[in-house]
């Protein structure tokens, strides 16, 4: 199971600039849900409160009212219930890429050969067997993030929550990596819920797109393309992805004259 | 899937091959040391040897020091309160320095004596130290030792503070104990840090080691150096400074070598040559 909801989740930021105080309100009564086993993506413009969004989630930022629930239960801070995948992969530089997994792992109690076995179990997943003595500066970037990801899923969370995770990519890289992703995703069934300010990235890997404006929900809509998807190529090309992606495209841009 | 990772993805070159080899850096050191002791060598022949000395005099001296012995008991004397204060100042400036920097209230609160210990006149206060320890080995030990336990202190607090949120964050996520994240995160990603201020201190200590000798027990190189000079002879007082140079010279590059072997990630993310 893996079940996220947001109910009327608000939170404000104070800033202070020159001297005054100003008040941003990076969520404004944000409620959507996420089904088990669900992929749904987050995205809306910068500054939207998505990546806050996820972090209310995460429990790495508190809400200011409403509540995140995971499978009913009430979040409140960090859980091994919930993964994360950052942006930037954020390995620690001076440990191995195995050693980096067997991190979340041993944050988790788990030790002994347990704890190699499932690191490699995990590195072996997102293809990195033969990398697993690398320390990230040996890594490329897409490799850094497989083992970011690599290091969530091994914790075996309920959720997994990304936060553009393939953002710092190029072009080649970030679509291998959405289409091992969606392997992934067919292998471990795990629900994810992930921040994107790529239309298409959203339009191939969800299930559903909350598209946020303001720090508001502005749209939830549902994406017609049917699981699997092994060929993401094939996806592109389909008038149900073009529907779709203009469809989502209308929504963020939804009040913006366009010539 | 491996098989997309293997074909579009190489891992970041580990050092570029240079296109032509570089001179090394010990030539150019032992260069530059040679040119600056024949120039030494040729003005310093034509002052009064009172005044000033020259290699070849200092050689002389050091070679008479060394067979008498007096040179090994005084470097003797010297390095057991420094080696004492210094190492003390690292096992103590070190925690003091993560505490700072983890914990708003140990910044708050202790902080400042820190800041201000820093740039504390040490001398005039040896009176002060004599008064409580006496004038043998204790007040030598502690004179060492306050002089290097700030920049250790500071570099550490400050690395602490220039450790990345989001590291940080990776720790939470993963709901590690912050004794957990100081001791796993912190600590690594403050070693450079670190081990910049125990550089700094080294300096520092060699310093107040010959403080500590000029206003204690006259003793140790210390000694060695009032005394040639009360005597007027130059190059005889010469040699302890210099073999107080070449000991900090030392002792940074062991430093160096001991950062190369517990933080190798640093250099190399730095892009370093190895030499």
């Amino acid at each position: 199971m893996g079940e996220v909801n947001f109910l009327d989740v608000s939170k404000r930021f104070s800033l202070r600039v020159d001297g005054e105080v100003h008040y941003v309100q990076a969520l404004d009564r944000v409620s959507f849900s996420v089904r088990d086993g669900e992929i749904v993506a987050l995205i809306g413009p910068s500054g939207c409160g998505k990546t806050t969004a996820l972090r209310v989630a995460m429990g790495l930022d508190a809400s200011s009212a409403g509540r995140v629930t995971v499978d009913g239960r009430e979040v409140h801070g960090c859980g091994h219930d919930r993964g994360m995948v950052f942006q930037h992969a954020e390995l620690l530089p001076w440990l191995s890429a195995r050693q980096n997994v067997m991190f979340g792992l041993e944050m988790k109690g788990m030790r002994g050969t347990e704890l190699h076995e499932t690191a490699e179990k995990y590195l072996d997943l997102v293809g990195l067997k033969g990398s697993q003595n690398r320390r990230p500066h040996q890594l490329s970037g897409g490799m850094k993030q497989r083992v970011g990801i690599a290091r969530a899923l091994a914790i075996d969370p309920k959720v997994l929550l990304m936060d553009e995770p393939f953002g710092a990519l190029d072009a080649q890289t970030r679509e291998s990596l959405q289409a091992e992703l969606l392997d992934l995703h067919g292998r471990t069934q795990k629900t994810i819920l992930f921040v994107t300010h790529d239309l298409d990235e959203a339009v191939l890997i969800a299930d559903r797109i909350v598209v946020m404006k303001n720090g508001r929900v502005e749209e939830i809509m549902e994406v017609p393309l049917k699981r699997p998807r092994p060929d993401l190529g094939v996806v592109r090309g389909t008038p149900e992805f073009a529907e779709t992606r203009y469809r989502v495209w209308r929504a963020i841009h939804d009040g913006v004259t366009v010539h | 899937m491996v098989d997309i990772a293997n074909r579009q993805e190489k891992a970041a070159p580990q050092a570029q091959s240079a296109e032509r080899k570089p001179l090394p850096r010990w030539v150019i050191t032992l260069a530059s040391i040679s040119i600056l002791l024949i120039l030494w060598e040729i003005f310093g022949r034509r002052i009064n040897p009172v005044f000033g000395s020259y290699p070849s005099a200092i050689a002389v001296a050091f070679w008479e020091l060394a067979i008498s012995g007096q040179l090994w008991s005084a470097l003797y004397e010297s390095l057991r309160p420094f080696l004492l204060g210094y190492a003390l100042a690292i096992l103590i400036g070190v925690p003091l320095g993560l505490l700072i920097g983890g914990f708003r209230v140990a910044e708050a609160a202790l902080g400042i004596y820190v800041t201000a210990g820093y740039a504390m006149p040490l001398v005039a206060l040896v009176p002060l130290l004599i008064l409580w320890l006496g004038l043998g080995f204790a007040v030598k030990v502690s004179v060492v030792f306050l002089m290097a336990l700030f920049p250790i202190c500071i570099n550490t607090w400050l690395g602490v503070v220039a450790v990345p949120k989001t590291l940080i964050e990776v720790g939470k996520s993963f709901v590690a104990p912050d004794l957990v994240i100081l001791r796993r995160i912190v600590l690594p990603a403050t070693l450079p840090y670190i081990m910049a201020g125990v550089r700094l201190a080294v300096g520092r200590a060699v310093v107040a080691m010959v403080i500590a000798e000029f206003f204690t027990t006259i003793s140790g190189l210390g000694a060695v150096i009032i005394n040639s000079a009360n005597n007027f002879d130059t190059a005889t007082m010469f040699v302890p400074i210099i073999i107080l140079m070449l000991m900090a010279v030392g002792l940074n590059w062991l430093i160096g070598w001991v950062e190369r072997r517990v933080a190798p990630w640093q250099a190399e993310i730095a892009g370093r040559d190895r030499e």
